[in-house]
Parts: C-alpha cells; structure tokens; sequence
C-alpha cells in the first residue's frame, strides 16, 4: 500500500520528514519496504507556455515551439509529440536538465534547427506506463492552464509528494486504506485525527429502489452486506488533476472520473466498490449467488473465464455479469457512453474471494483487501462517499436511499484485560495510566474499574478480539524498545542431547577426522535417483504436484544424492573429493499416513583422499580404504554383536565383485563398495566408493559391555604363517577357522601379507598372518605354543587345502 | 736431565700433542700412549724409587700434576671433537622447515551444522531440549494447530510440497510445537525445546530462494514468561552468533501461531549499526521472528492460556550464515562444491 504523506496531512498534523514517519511506521505497526520520491534525480523540469508552434520545415511530425519558460526571451524548443500546440501549458526539460531514468537533456539540433530542450511525456519524467492515463499515453502531458511558466513542474502532477511504500502483514487489513493509516498514525503520535465527512445530496424525485431491486441469494457469511446506489445523468470523463494524482500516486492508473471516484474511495475507506452501467442491466434485477456449473463470463480484461462452483457472481436476472470481489464483467462495464451508474458496495467472505482471486488468477487491489477483511462497519458511508463524488465528478444526482440485499447488524467488539495480565505477559511495570492512555490514543472506548479496562474495539479494527490482542497493541505502543530485557525464571530444566542426538554428533566428528567433509545435499530428487542405492526396497513418498522434474520424490539413499554432489565437484576439475551426508531417508508405508524417517549415515569418495605433494604420491582411493574407515567408524560404536561383511552382488547400482553388505549379527545395516562403472557412468563421475549406513537401526542395536581386562604380565609369543591357498577362499573363512583351532592362547590373528603376483600360480593367491599367543597366568613355553601353532596349520592344510610355505 | 725437566718435557709435548689431534682416534691415541701403562708418565714414576726420600713426595705430587693436566685436557679435546661430530650431523641433517608437512585426511561440517550445533549448544546450557521432528508432517500439525486454518491468507507466506492432501514436507520446525507441547508433563517443569531441521517450500531455486533451506525454532511455555524473557533471549541468540557488541531491536509483524508477533532486527555486523549497503542504511538486519505463543496454539494442545504462556521464535540458519560470512547465494549450501565447503574450517 502506498500511502501520500500529502494525502495523510489532510487528516493529521504531521511536521515530521517521510523517513522519519517510515521509520515509526515500521517500528510501531507493519514493514516499510521504501519512501519513494517521485522527483528524486529530476531537475530544472519547468513549466512552459506555448507561445508558437509551427511545423518543422523539414519534417512530417515535428514542430517547433517558442516556449516562455519565466525568462526574458522564449526558448524554441522542437517537439514530436501529435498534442503540441500553440496556447498550452507544457512539461519543459531545460537544457542541462535530468528527467527520468537518470538521462539528461542538453541542447542539440533535430534536422537542422537547434532544440534548447525537450517537451515532455508523463513517462519520461520517469512515470510507470502502468500508471499514465490512456488518454495523455501518445503525447505530451498538457498542464492546467493557471501554471506559471518557470516554476518547477512537480507539485503541479504530484512528483513533489513523498510516499511510504507500506507492506502490510495479513492482520493489518485495516492499514490497506488511508483511514485506517490515519489512526494508526494517531495514535503513535497522540493526535485527533480529521477525518473526511461524507456531503452527499439526494435527489428529491428519484428513488433508487424504484429502478433497482437486489436480491442476495448467496448465504449470509458468504455476503454479510450487499447494496447499491443509484446515480443518474452522470457525464463520463477524465478526472480532475487532483485526483488523478492522488490515483497514481496510489499507485493506480487514472480512467475516468467514475472508475477514479470508487478506486479513491477504496484507498480512502478500504472498501472496495464496483460501478455498473446500469442500462446494460437487465430490467434493474441484481442478484447475488454462488456460480454454477459450465457458467462463462467474460471479465473487464477481455478473457472469457469458465466460472466454478466456488465463486461468487453478480448477476443481472440471474446471467454473471461480475465475479464478486476479483473483477467486473466485460459487457457491464462503464464506458464514455455510461449515463447511469449502479454503484455496488458489499462485504464478501475472504476465503470465498482468496480461492476465486486464486483459482482465476485474478489479484486485484479489491481481492486484495476482500482477502485480509474489510471494515463491515464502513460500507454503507463508503458507499455514499462514492455516489457523492460520482456526482460531483459528473454531474449527476444520486437517487433517494439504496437498493439493499442484505444489511449486517456490525456491533463493536468488547475485550476484557486486568493490568496484571498485560504485566505477566510483558514483563512490564506499566500503570493504569499508561495503559488508559494507550487505548485512548488508539481511540477505543474503555471503562476502567480496579485493574480492569474493558475495551470496546471499533469495527475499523476487525484483527482484534482476544486480550492477546490488546497486549500487542499495548505493548506495540508502549514501544518494544521500552521492554526489558531478562531470561526466563523458574525451575530449572536440563538441557542435553538424547543418545541418538549424541551419537549422531560423535558420528559427523568421526567422518570428518577420517577426512570425509559433510555435505547437505536435496532430499528431493527424480525418481529413478531416489530408488537408487536403497538399502531396503521401498515404494517412493512423491510429491503430489512437483515444480519441476528434477525433484519429485524424497530420496531412499543419501549416497545418491552425494553421487550428484561428486559430479558438479568434477565438472569442476575437482576430481579429489571425500564427502559424508547424515540425515534421513524416507521409507513409504502404505498403510500410514505418513513415511518413515530413518536416519542414515554415507560416504562416497572419489580420486585420492591425500593431496599429490612432494614425497606423496596421490593414493587413489579403494574399496579396502573406505572399508577401513567403515570399520573404525563401526568400531567406535561398540556393538555388542560381530560386525560381518559378506560380499554381495545384488545391488544393481554397485560394482558385483567389489560390494559387501554389512551385517551386525544377523541384521544388515548397510552395505559398502564401488559403485557400478555404469551407474558412475549415469551420474557422471569417476570410480568412486561408497557407503550407506542404518544410523537408527546402528544406535538402536546392544551395545558391549565396556569392561577392564589385566593386562598380562607375562610376555606374548608370535608365530607367523604364510600360505598359498586357492583365490576362492576368503580371509574371513581363513580368520575363523585360525580362530576355532588357535586354541586357549591365541590373542590376535593380524593379516600383513597378501600377494597374487606372478610368482603365485594361476587360481592362487599367498596370505601371511601373524598369531599371537599369551598366557594371563603365565609364561608360555615354546612347546604350547608350537603345539598349538600346528594344530592350526594342520586345519589350514586339511580343511582349507592351503599349502603351508 | 731431572726427573722434574723430564716431566715439564712430557707435559708440553703432550700438550701440544693433545691439541694437534683433530680427530678422536688421534686424542685416544695421545691418551694411551701418554698415560698408558707403557708410557712415559708411568716410566717417570717408576724411575722415582732412585730418588732421595726428600725429593720423592716432591717429584710425585709434580708427576700428578701433570698427569692431571694432560688428563683433563685430553677429556677437554676430546669433548670438543665429539661436539664437532654431532655438530656435523646435525647440519647434515639440517632440513627446510618451511616445506608442507605430510597431508592428513581432514574434513569437516558443513557451515550449517557449524550454526546449529553452536546455537543448540547455547540452548542447552539454558536448559533447553533439542527435539528432532519428522521433516513429513501431517497438514494438521504444520499448519492448522498453528493456528493457521486452510484458506488463511498467511498460507501464501509459505507455499507447500503436498504428498497428499493431508500430507506435506514440513515448512517450518515449529510443525513440531503441538506435539511438544501435547507430549509435555508440566508438572515436571516447564517445556524449553529447541527444533533445528530441514524444511521446505515450493520455491524456484535462485540466488536467495532455495526448496530446501534449514531452520531452528525455540519454544518456552511455562506459568510466567514474558516478552521481556524473550528479547533477553534473542539478545542472547544474537550475542553468541556475531558478538557481544551487537544489539537486538523487536518490530511488530505478524505470525498467525504468535501474538504480540514481533521480528527481530540484529546491529548490522558489516557497518556496526552506522548504516551500508548490506543494511540498506538502516544499521539493521532483519534476522529472526518470533513472539508469545497465541492463546489457541495452546488451547488446541490441551493447554489453559489463562495459566500457561510462552514465546517461540524462528530465524534461519542458512540466513545466518549468508549474512555472517557474505554467502551471496544460497544454492552454496546445498551444491557441496568441495571449494565452499572448505572454506569454513571450524570444528563443530
């Protein structure tokens, strides 16, 4: 809403600067996105008088004009514009002017006779082309006649006004009129505000009821108050000045004086009306009622709308002829032609008006104010406000009284406070006085008694019915700034991180000291992505009417969504990344209403985790080295049960030699690989590997039992083996069958050799493991030892075919 | 030649010996043949068995001297020497200090996390629970138990991802307070909970638009809480993230789960308040909303207003950290091009 600091001091006293009044605005009621100046950056644009105006000897359309400009000798000026002639008052851009769009006008020659500046067109002194009248759209802006030549051109079109851009917050309906901001402004600034009284003049003979009959079929909430005017004879023409200006600083395009007077109304009242003519109605029958459906009407814009069975019509023996609240119908309309005006002014429900603005995409500025509310106490004086202009403006005479169809009973609101409430709240000392005084300036009648104010709320301020309410008013008034600063009292609670929280924390520190970085990627991916690397098959959770196809599903995977994060990294040249995500999957459950949620933990690492430096080569990442930070990250979780990884081929996106699900116990918790070369291929990046991670299923699972063990006083014996054993037979089944023979004293099998070169025959790989035996109790003896030692080979050679080297 | 002649002869020649030898092997050398059993010393003092009973002690405590003399100054060179040994060495080894060490893998959080778990590590101290809600929620606790009824125009300040109807991905973390506030036990004391998380709008992603974006909500309702305690808090928020000099402003606004609603502007950290471009001259960054939980909010948990109130606010971490280290676009967040990420290398 733009509001006229011009406009405003009709009703207020206000010696204050604009940016001053903004800034009070802002910090007492709504937002201010801006003080616009409409002069700002202009200069030396002045009035001119056309003193002569010839044709341009060398041109079709071109004129030159001797222009008094206040000075001693007239200046010639040559100007293109069709309207050019001799005895008007113009807009003149004097050499070394500026006008609008930061341009500057200097003298020049146009074909061959010298210019000493510029006539000028509304939208060149820097005019929204929304806002020009249509009429003054094609030429130059003519000025009233009694403008004085040389005096600066901008309080005659309202450019020296300034206007606070006001953005109203969807409880503030009332501050959507210039009314309404004038008691706001009262009562920050202790004023009586003067507000505008309605003249209006009846005529004697003619009865508006006679002509018109209204008839609200629609149900009561739907249209509390529906009535009309009558104004006859009626000369349709461009508004005065005055108010054109008062009409496009508003930020409105001026039409014609009828259009002019409901739109000034509406900004002074905030009531929106809406002008028929009336002798395009059908035998003065209006009716009011819901659409049906397959119902057309062609709307004020040209566009035929298929109506719904939502919206709300004006109808003229019974055929739509508006869409209440949003827009007018073409066949209706007022035009040069218009003698009689049927002047509507209604209340209609916000949410009726929100879904037709919505569903017609038609926002207006009556929408607008229909959506947030409106004044139901003001329509009717709102309505004699606009027929009296209507008259004025166009010499008609208003018929006698109204046609009504439905007329609410508006009553004030009463709201009830005690002083020790607004205290509790605001943990304030106010006094009664204080907050007597507040609700005075705010102009709502109160009765004090004890510590109680029983506040009637006039109508204009519809936002308020609870005692919360008054406290924000109270408290807005009183000024934030004036509010202590304290925390909260009473008992005290303890604030701390829940396991999983915890866990969650540990994990990400974990990750990152194992040189992953955290990523955040979209959990809203395409479909085909958010299936991919699922740890468990699961229908998508997709959205039902998506923006745009690239994010249509929540994802099953947070390794997906980190394979697209590697790809920008290497459409960048960025081809070393280690990046981990934490956060949720979403496992759809058709039987409820809404997904799981489960957190996970991934990681995808591509090229080399160590920057090529000198004395380092690069060390390209590889399944054993994620595996070792899945494993150390595992480890760090103490689970109770054995942590297994069992190769695994069944993931389609995965590499089917190089994937090991991951089991603790017998329940599978994620998996770990490379990522099939064909699915790196799709999401375009380099060999990379990845994991995924149950988290809540991981926090979920026992954990050990931490106890102290003595740590031996007697030394430990190793033994080492090396074998050539068949490529088939994994290190696992090796470990596990060393660790079922190894006998009381084995302590630790550590693998430190594996080889499968070319001195290892074909289908043969060589391993060599490390045992370590000790005794708690005491010291071994070579025998034990050797004893045990065979035992193991024995196995290895009988069990596993192994051939001991 | 005297014994006592025989002696001096020895010591000077030794001497000079001693400090001829330039390296160990040629000191021993000295040492074994001077002071050895075979050497010249000994021999001196077996030839004192000729000597008078007068003169013996005389010539003895001489041959000592100069034993003693040539001894220390063998240990003296010899010390020099091997400092000149180890001095080699070392400089040998000498290395440039100023060559990169070995690299160690390190990540580390994302600048997000970084405000959150600073935030949330503030809330904590305070006494505050952090509560992590389900990021799809039901329309019913997003909205309408936030007192924001289908239909209420309050709604386009936040337009939705639907799943179905009834379901949406959640749009702000307070979807979370009506299920705080219904699960609560008053009688164990008051609810302080802080809500971090991901939310979601239906945004065209540009520059500071963005579908996903992260937010923290805080929620106090006790017997006597006012808006005093929540200014001293936001002070507080505002104080921990930029610094103690910075001050809070409250401004009404609207939100349709609070009344009084307020935002909270923060003294502009590029300009210190004096006014810049960032602030638009005002000296001030708009940063977070909040206010007293409305009375329906806690009517519609089960709560009496007449008895319990509080205040909740929100601001945006990802607001945050744009403004904190001039992130001129939002979708940085969320690309995780390693060259961003890096740049914020604090540990959370």
């Amino acid at each position: 809403m733009r509001i006229s600091t011009t406009w405003l001091r009709d009703y207020l006293k206000l010696d204050i600067p604009a940016d001053e009044l903004a800034e009070k605005i802002e910090r007492t009621a709504v937002e201010v996105d801006g003080v616009i100046r409409p002069s700002e950056g202009l200069k030396k644009v002045v009035v001119g008088h056309v003193l002569e105006c010839e044709p341009h000897p060398d041109s079709d359309h071109l004129h030159v004009c001797q222009v008094d400009v206040g000075e001693e000798e007239p200046l010639q000026i040559v100007c293109g514009a069709p309207n050019v002639a001799a005895g008007e008052n113009v807009i003149v851009a004097l050499p070394n002017s500026w006008i609008g769009d930061h341009t500057k006008i200097k003298k020049g020659k146009m074909r061959g006779i010298v210019s000493f500046g510029m006539l000028c067109a509304l939208d060149e002194l820097g005019f929204d082309e929304k806002l020009v009248p249509k009429e003054v759209a094609d030429g130059i802006f003519i000025l009233p006649a009694d403008a004085v030549p040389g005096e600066p051109v901008f309080s005659y079109i309202g450019m020296d006004d300034e206007i606070i851009d006001l953005s109203i917050t969807p409880n503030r309906g009332d501050m959507l009129s210039m009314n309404g901001t004038a008691h706001e402004l009262a009562a920050i600034y202790d004023q009586k505000p003067t507000m505008p009284t309605v003249d209006l003049q009846e005529s004697a003979t003619d009865v508006a009821e006679d002509d018109l009959t209204v008839q609200v079929d629609a149900d009561e909430t739907d249209v509390p108050t529906y009535k009309m005017r009558l104004i006859k004879n009626v000369t349709v023409k461009p508004s005065p000045l005055w108010l054109q200006v008062r009409i496009w600083n508003a930020g409105m395009r001026p039409i014609n004086n009828v259009v002019d007077a409901t739109n000034y109304v509406l900004m002074q009242y905030g009531q929106p009306l809406h002008a028929f003519d009336y002798d395009q109605l059908t035998a003065g029958k209006i009716n009011v009622r819901l659409a049906k459906e397959g119902e057309h009407l062609t709307t004020l814009d040209g566009e035929d709308r298929e109506l719904l069975p939502t919206d709300l019509l004006i109808c003229s023996d019974d055929q739509p002829i508006c869409l209440a609240g949003a827009m007018g119908g073409l066949d209706t309309e007022v035009t040069d032609k218009t003698t009689t005006i049927a002047l509507e002014g209604a209340v209609f429900d916000a949410v009726r008006i929100r879904k037709a603005a919505h569903n017609h995409d038609l926002h207006s500025e009556a929408s607008m104010r229909y959506e947030r509310g409106i004044d139901h106490g003001m329509t009717g004086t709102a309505l004699d406000a606009a027929a009296a202009m209507i008259a004025e403006l166009g010499d008609g005479t208003v018929a006698k009284g109204m046609a009504v169809g439905r007329d609410e009973d508006v009553q004030p609101v009463t709201v009830a406070i005690t002083l020790s409430r607004i205290n509790h709240v605001l943990g304030t000392e106010l006094t009664n006085e204080t907050v007597a005084d507040i609700f005075k300036r705010l102009d709502f009648p109160t009765v004090v008694a004890d510590d109680t104010f029983t506040v009637t709320v006039p109508s204009r301020r519809w936002d308020i019915h609870l005692p919360a309410d008054l406290i924000e008013e109270v408290a807005r008034l009183y000024g934030y700034d004036n509010l202590p600063a304290t925390l909260p009292t009473g008992q005290p609670t303890i604030g701390k991180l829940n396991e999983t929280q915890q866990v969650i924390r540990n994990s990400r520190k974990l990750m990152e000291s194992a040189g992953l970085t955290q990523a955040i990627s979209y959990s809203l991916t395409t479909a085909e992505k958010a299936h991919a690397f699922a740890l468990h098959a699961s229908e998508l959770t997709n959205l039902d009417f998506p923006m745009s196809s690239e994010r249509t599903a929540l994802r099953l995977s947070l390794v997906s969504g980190l394979l697209d994060d590697l790809a920008y990294n290497n459409a960048r040249k960025e081809h070393n990344v280690a990046l981990y995500e934490e956060g949720r999957v979403f496992y759809s459950q058709p039987e409820e209403v809404r997904p799981v949620e489960v957190e996970h933990i991934a990681g995808a690492i591509t090229g080399s985790m160590v920057k090529k430096s000198w004395g380092v080569a690069e060390q390209p990442v590889d399944f054993y080295q994620i595996k070792g930070i899945v494993a150390s990250y595992l480890k760090s979780l103490a689970l109770a049960e054995e942590v297994r990884y069992v190769a695994n081929s069944d993931h389609a996106e995965m590499h089917p030699g190089r994937t090991a699900n991951i089991y603790v116990g017998d329940q599978l918790v994620g998996f770990v690989g490379e990522v099939h070369p064909t699915t790196a291929k799709a999401y375009k990046v380099r060999e990379t590997y990845v994991f995924e991670l149950d988290l809540t299923a991981l926090i979920a699972l026992p954990k050990a039992r931490q106890q102290y063990q003595p740590i031996s006083k007697f030394p430990s014996m190793t033994r080492d083996v090396a074998m050539l054993i068949d490529d088939n037979v994994t290190n696992a089944t090796i470990v596990a069958l060393i660790n079922q023979k190894g006998g009381a004293h084995l302590q630790d099998v550590q693998l430190f050799d594996v080889y499968n070169g070319s001195h290892v025959p074909d289908g043969k790989k060589s391993l060599a493991y490390t045992l370590t035996y000790q005794n708690q109790d005491a010291t071994l003896v070579d025998e034990e030892v050797t004893q045990a030692f065979d035992k193991v080979l024995t196995a290895l050679t009988d069990e596993l075919g192994a051939e001991i080297r | 030649m005297s014994l006592q002649d025989r002696l001096t002869e020895l010591r000077d020649q030794g001497l000079a010996d001693i400090k001829s030898a330039d390296v160990l092997r040629k000191v021993n050398q000295v040492k074994v043949d001077l002071l050895g059993k075979k050497g010249p010393i000994t021999e001196v003092l077996r030839g004192m068995r000729d000597l008078s009973p007068e003169e013996r002690p005389k010539v003895g405590a001489y041959a000592n001297e100069v034993r003693d003399k040539l001894q220390a100054a063998i240990d003296q060179r010899h010390a020099e020497l091997e400092q000149a040994v180890i001095n080699k060495q070392l400089a040998a080894e000498t290395l440039d200090v100023t060559l990169p060490g070995r690299d160690v893998a390190q990540g580390q959080p994302h600048v997000i996390t970084q405000i959150i778990t600073e935030l949330e590590d503030l809330f904590m101290g305070m006494g505050y629970q952090i509560v992590d809600g389900d990021e799809v929620e039901e329309d019913y606790y997003n909205f309408e138990r936030l007192n924001l009824p289908k239909d209420h125009p309050a709604r386009d300040m936040q337009d939705t991802f639907y799943i179905t109807k009834d379901v949406l991905l959640r749009t702000q973390t307070s979807a979370d307070q009506p299920r705080s506030l219904e699960n609560h036990d008053f009688s164990k004391g008051p609810l302080k909970v802080l809500s971090p998380g991901r939310v979601y709008r239906r945004d065209t992603d540009d520059a500071t638009h963005s579908h996903q974006f992260h937010q923290i909500e805080g929620l106090v309702v006790d017997k006597h809480i006012t808006m005093a305690d929540l200014k001293g808090t936001l002070t507080l928020v505002a104080q921990t993230l930029f610094g103690d000099q910075f001050d809070v402003r409250l401004r009404p606004s609207f939100f349709p789960f609070t009344e009084p609603s307020v935002e909270a502007d923060v003294t502009c950290f590029k300009c210190n308040g004096k006014g810049c471009a960032i602030c638009k001259q005002t000296g001030w960054i708009e940063v977070l909303g909040a206010g007293m939980v409305h009375p329906h909010v806690l009517e519609m948990s089960g709560i009496d207003p007449e008895v319990y109130g509080g205040f909740a606010f929100g601001l945006g971490p990802d607001r945050f950290a744009m403004l904190k280290y001039g992130v001129d676009d939002i979708r940085n967040f969320y690309l995780n091009d390693v060259r961003f990420l890096s740049q914020f290398y604090k540990k959370g």
